[in-house]
């Protein structure tokens, strides 16, 4: 255990935990979309940005990648700290105008009007790629990816298809998405995923005892797959299962 | 050939190879960098060969093809040694006089020496040219005098003793010592000072350590790395096995971008020469050190310079970078300690260790040491590679070396380190070139870019063309990068197409210190500089842009319009046959011509044809 100061709060944690992680455990609120607890830290978003005293020096991180370390000195909330977090907040506005978690957070820091010309398309995806990381990390299947460089970086599934062989409709991306870009929706015997450039339908199960369905077909193929189980184990659904 | 198994063993191969070259004895060397390549080289190499055979002069005369020595703007370049006689713009045709007039009777041939444009004198010599007069030419200087695809050549001029000293008679802590004492610092750009790298990977907890060497040049207008590769691939490879040997290391790789095609052919000859003579591989000169080295062709992003995202790509995975909190001297390529330098740094290890720090660290100003190689380019007349030493002025090297602007343009700015480095005006030509230095005024070393620009070109202009580049060049991965240059493009546009609002540069300024502070990398961390540098010296350009919808340098299109001086035009024509668009109607001799504006699309074809100056720019 190291001791490191937030905001002039003697806190302890793990050493080589993240700043980010650090904080949250403590109730000192740090904004963040990109991270996520189920996979690695990827520091895309920028709003975590703190400011932070090492070795003598002063300068800005990102808190979800910086492991701490004793005698840390984090300030979360100075006026640098705040200039930066405003811009990054008025790029993303300009880019997913139609979030209502972007608007909020916008007014959460001040930013009440768009300071750039706003996207026709798209209007909800940031590119933090968790879904994708998610669909790797986590499910382990790569189904969606992003693809391009720079502004033409998007999210998509293999070859910009309607479609994703790799992808169980498990709807984890959809889970994870910070700014609910990504939608499903189960209607009767199938589920509908949309990403901001394709969408994929999906035939559910039905529960042989309550008849209602539960989950996708595909999705239960590659959880009986992976832990080895008989497929007959899922005829049923976990509530009816007793 | 059996593998060399002793220092002992490469003295004697090196004493037998001198001893067999007569150094009286007329050699023809022939630029085959891709410059002169490029200005029909090839021709001039096949008609050397040819001729030679043809007149069987093939036990009288050497012919040798050698790297780059860099005066490009005049290639293709000949030198008949040994007088040194420097032939320039040479083709195919000159060929067969030159061997019977020079090479065979001394005659010199007068049109193809170099005319010094001061003096208007013919200069026969190749060290008496200006170009090369005022250079400090320790690592380029050796692309001319050898083969890059002969281990010998390289071998004839000392190559490979470094090697065979560090191995024998220094320990790595040793080697790691001098390079530290030396003051040598990484030459890609960010001037970290190479020995305490070293020194850091070295201690970096893990058995397994690589050595990468990055080559993945590819900033706008710099070619430095390419010419030591292609020119003298040895150089680099020695420097890396002497780095293996001090950090501890015994896999090396050099990432070297796909668009080299000249230098990924001559460094893996290097290789396969150096294994095949023992200086690579398994027990090294019979020292028990092992150290091979692959090569990895880059596919071409620029972002890939980075040092964290190409190490993704070596790995097989998106170049895309990750945050170097742990850095990539503990935790790089494969999660293992990993020492990442650039071409010329590498090619600067050989010196320091046959020289000694000591030497070296007479060159330069006192926090960098040793010299630069600089690629000249842009509104300059000697176009090439120029190398220096440390602390030189700006004004010396496009001045004395590239001889001023041309066609008795004014000078304007100069852009140093790349896309990414900052737009020097005027002012600052006395300024000593060296990393901190560039760094104090906005700008910075970078991997030693360098382009000059005249009056006529518009600041703003030029800033959103670097802000373009690096848009289109950026991974995507943060948002301050990947939003903000978007921005930054956007609003750069709307200025120069006379869109400009008051609050843009304030804007503009706001989204550079998000950029800085912001971005998870040094390509989105130092993008802003174009723009922050031109804001900061060429204020005035800017807001005559937004305030009077005027582009001062006539270049922003929307901008300007073209005008008939009436008074100067005699009706002539060559504007109306020039113009693309029919814009411009012959009203008869000595009648002046008539613009209509409105199909005018101001491509400026009619100001350039135009030899009475009839045609203005408003």
């Amino acid at each position: 255990m190291v001791t490191l100061t937030i905001d002039g709060r003697e806190v302890q944690a793990e050493e080589g935990a993240m700043i980010l992680d650090v904080a949250r455990d403590n109730n000192i609120y740090i904004p963040a979309l990109c991270s996520h607890e189920g996979v690695t830290p990827y520091g895309a978003c920028r709003l975590c940005l703190v400011e932070i005293v090492a070795k003598g020096r002063e300068r800005l991180v990102a808190s979800c990648l910086y492991p701490v370390e004793a005698g840390l000195m984090v300030k979360t909330n100075t006026e640098r700290v705040l200039d930066n977090r405003r811009m990054i907040i008025e790029l993303l506005l300009a880019r997913c105008p139609d979030s209502e978690v972007i608007q909020d957070l916008a007014s959460e820091l001040g930013v009440d009007k768009p300071t750039f010309r706003l996207e026709e398309d798209n209007r909800k995806c940031i590119l933090c790629a968790l879904c994708a990381r998610v669909c790797q990390e986590v499910v382990g299947v790569l189904a969606i990816s992003l693809v391009n460089r720079g502004v033409d970086r998007q999210l998509t599934t293999p070859f910009n298809k309607d479609y994703s062989e790799a992808c169980i409709g498990c709807g984890s991306c959809v889970y994870v998405c910070p700014t609910h870009a990504i939608t499903m929706e189960d209607i009767g015997a199938q589920r509908l995923i949309k990403w901001p450039h394709n969408q994929m339908e999906f035939k559910l199960k039905k529960c042989k005892i309550c008849g209602n369905y539960w989950a996708p077909e595909k999705q239960i193929e590659y959880i009986a797959k992976i832990s080895g189980t008989p497929p007959e184990e899922y005829d049923v659904c976990p509530n009816c299962r007793e | 050939m059996n593998k060399l198994s002793s220092p002992d063993e490469l003295e004697k191969l090196r004493k037998s190879i001198i001893k067999n070259r007569d150094p009286n004895k007329p050699c023809i060397t022939i630029c085959g960098g891709t410059g002169c390549l490029a200005l029909r080289g090839e021709r001039v190499i096949t008609a050397f060969k040819q001729e030679i055979k043809r007149q069987r002069l093939e036990t009288k005369v050497d012919a040798r093809v050698t790297g780059c020595p860099g005066f490009c703007e005049r290639g293709p370049l000949v030198v008949i040694k040994p007088q040194n006689i420097l032939y320039q713009q040479v083709r195919e045709e000159d060929v067969p006089e030159i061997i019977s007039e020079t090479v065979l009777k001394g005659d010199i041939i007068d049109r193809l020496l170099y005319t010094d444009p001061d003096t208007a004198k013919k200069i026969i010599y190749e060290n008496k040219v200006p170009f090369y007069k005022k250079q400090k030419r320790l690592i380029i200087g050796n692309n001319e005098l050898i083969d890059p695809t002969t281990i010998d050549d390289y071998l004839a001029v000392d190559g490979y003793t470094a090697l065979s000293k560090a191995l024998f008679r220094m320990s790595p802590e040793g080697v790691i010592k001098e390079v530290k004492k030396s003051g040598l610092r990484g030459r890609g750009g960010g001037g970290f000072p190479t020995g305490v790298k070293w020194e850091t990977c070295r201690r970096a907890q893990g058995d397994t350590k690589y050595i990468i060497c990055n080559c993945d040049e590819g900033d706008p207008g710099a070619f430095m790395d390419r010419s030591l590769m292609e020119g003298n691939p040895h150089s680099v490879v020695e420097g890396m096995i002497i780095g293996a040997y001090a950090i501890g290391g015994h896999q090396g790789y050099i990432y070297v971008r796909n668009e080299y095609p000249l230098a990924v052919q001559n460094v893996r000859i290097a290789i396969k020469q150096a294994e095949e003579y023992g200086l690579l591989g398994k027990d090294i000169l019979g020292s028990g050190f092992d150290f091979s080295i692959r090569v990895n062709r880059g596919g071409g992003a620029f972002v890939c310079g980075e040092s964290s995202a190409l190490m993704a790509s070596l790995e097989g995975k998106v170049g895309e970078p990750r945050a170097k909190y742990v850095h990539t001297v503990e935790r790089g390529l494969w999660d293992k300690p990993t020492n990442l330098n650039n071409v010329e740094t590498w090619a600067n290890v050989p010196l320091i260790i046959n020289q000694g720090a000591d030497w070296y660290a007479e060159i330069g100003t006192p926090k960098s040491k040793g010299t630069k190689i600089f690629s000249l380019v842009g509104k300059v007349n000697n176009t090439g590679l120029v190398e220096v030493p440390m602390g030189m002025t700006l004004r010396e090297v496009i001045f004395d070396i590239g001889g001023g602007i041309p066609k008795g343009k004014q000078f304007k700015g100069v852009q140093t380190g790349g896309p990414s480095g900052g737009i020097i005006s005027e002012s600052l030509l006395d300024l000593p070139v060296d990393f901190d230095e560039l760094t104090k005024v906005g700008s910075m070393m970078g991997s030693g870019g360098m382009i000059v620009m005249d009056e006529d070109n518009c600041m703003v202009d030029i800033a959103k063309y670097f802000i373009s580049f690096l848009e289109g060049e950026s991974c995507g991965k943060c948002v301050p990068c990947r939003e903000g240059l978007k921005r930054m493009r956007e609003i750069l546009t709307d200025i120069t197409e006379g869109r400009g609002k008051s609050g843009d540069i304030e804007l503009l300024k706001r989204l550079s210190t998000a950029l800085i502070d912001g971005s998870l990398c040094a390509l989105g961390a130092t993008a802003p500089n174009p723009v922050l540098t031109t804001i900061r010296y060429f204020r005035d350009e800017y807001e005559a842009h937004v305030r009077d919808k005027k582009c001062p340098a006539g270049v922003c299109k929307e901008l300007v319009t073209y005008q008939i001086i009436e008074e100067k035009c005699p009706g002539c024509g060559l504007c109306v046959k020039a113009c693309p668009v029919e814009a411009i109607t012959f009203m008869g001799k000595k009648k002046p011509v008539i613009l209509d504006q409105e199909k005018c699309i101001k491509c400026g074809a009619c100001y350039d044809v135009c030899r009475l100056g009839a045609v203005a720019i408003r």
